[in-house]
């Protein structure tokens, strides 16, 4: 009775929000939608030109610093990758040397370390992210595909459990929102599926590049919970899960949100 | 005189007894509700608040809630709002246990004090006419 006061109080609200009534919760997200599907025009435009897309900053920051010799061995990256091209839509991936999962700026760190033999990156420092982006941007328009291997299982679940944990002041969790209220207005937001096809992705409201970790970062501190630090073992859990959740929208990065 | 225990006694009664309700303050009340950084009703609920942009629409208009609840109801709601509903997604405002991984800045800290509560019902009870 209360559903029907609220789709009826809803209804006759308006235009605005009764155009954002429930829907059914995604279970499975049979048929996950990209954030950019409810964008403004201007900023699906904003995105898809590569003349108009931030992002693509750090995108020729990062082929500069691909092609840079670095670290001990003075070696670039490009001296051992031809190209990228599908590699950043299968990650995160299981790493053998750490024997867990490792996301595309952890590996891109691991590279570095062991065989340019160079000092680590900041994780959420502009070379890295230039570089994230640089390789991210290689698998533009290629569905995600996150690899079948039975190693990735034990963290791919404890992913989904934390997806599902309420945490924080608040007592919120991923799913509450990204799952079973996305359409709907949380103030100002149209709540999106929270995909993660679109990393590293220039936000309005960071007026910069960001990491996916830094925007479940922000999710965190929103509902008032400790966040991680940079590179935890957690968000690449919850990474992981979003890679599957999210597999076959089509890699987007460097995408544009608000 | 009174002897110890009964003083002990007295002393009891007074703890036990139920907590006189002071009166709420129903203007405080409405800045605490249309204050996003404070009582972050407007980020799901929305209502006659024809001054505040971008109200959320996760939740049921706050229009008419002092018709449909009374003093107890509303605080008991806001108070503890997933003691009722577990899965309910409005936060338990009164409440510090129950909760995993709350950031050190809000650790052990209800989301408003109970004088706060008491004005937000305050206020919600003068939202009596739908909208």
């Amino acid at each position: 009775m209360r559903w029907l006061l609220l789709l009826a109080a809803l209804a006759a609200a308006g235009p605005r929000i009764a155009a954002a009534q429930p829907r059914m919760p995604p279970q499975a997200v049979a048929q996950p939608r990209s954030g950019t599907q409810d964008m403004s025009r201007e900023l699906q435009a904003m995105q898809a030109d590569d003349s108009a897309n931030p992002g693509m900053l750090w995108v020729q920051e990062g082929e500069a610093l691909f092609h840079r010799a670095e670290g001990r061995v003075q070696k670039a990256c490009a001296d051992c990758h031809a190209s990228l091209t599908g590699v950043a839509a299968r990650y995160p991936a299981w790493d053998d040397r750490s024997a867990a999962p490792m996301d595309l700026a952890g590996r891109i760190q691991h590279c570095r370390t062991e065989h340019q033999q160079a000092t680590p990156l900041a994780r959420e420092g502009e070379p890295l992210l230039a570089l994230s982006a640089f390789v991210a941007g290689q698998s533009r328009g290629l569905p995600l595909a996150p690899p079948e291997d039975s190693r990735l299982a034990p963290a791919l679940a404890r992913g989904e459990a934390l997806f599902r944990q309420r945490r924080g002041q608040l007592n919120l969790s991923c799913a509450q929102c990204h799952e079973d209220r996305a359409g709907l207005r949380l103030g100002s937001a149209l709540i999106p599926e929270g995909h993660a096809n679109g990393y590293p992705q220039y936000r309005l409201e960071w007026q910069a590049l960001g990491s996916l970790q830094r925007r479940l970062r922000n999710c965190m501190v929103g509902v008032r919970a400790t966040a991680p630090a940079f590179g935890a073992a957690e968000y690449v859990e919850i990474e992981l899960y979003l890679a599957r959740r999210g597999a076959g929208l089509a890699v987007e990065a460097p995408a544009v949100r608000p | 005189m009174m002897s110890s225990a009964r003083c002990v006694l007295a002393l009891l009664a007074l703890l036990l007894a139920p907590p006189a309700w002071a009166q709420g303050d129903a203007a405080r009340g409405r800045a605490i509700v249309t204050t996003r950084q404070k009582g972050l009703c407007l980020l799901c609920h929305y209502g006659p608040f024809p001054e505040e942009r971008f109200q959320g629409n996760l939740a049921p208009s706050l229009a008419g809630a002092g018709r449909r609840w009374d003093a107890a109801a509303l605080r008991a709601r806001i108070t503890d709002s997933q003691g009722l509903n577990p899965d309910s997604i409005m936060p338990s405002y009164g409440v510090t246990d129950r909760l995993r991984d709350v950031a050190p800045a809000f650790r052990g800290k209800p989301i408003l004090t109970e004088a706060e509560i008491e004005d937000v019902v305050a206020f919600l009870l003068t939202l009596t006419a739908d909208e």
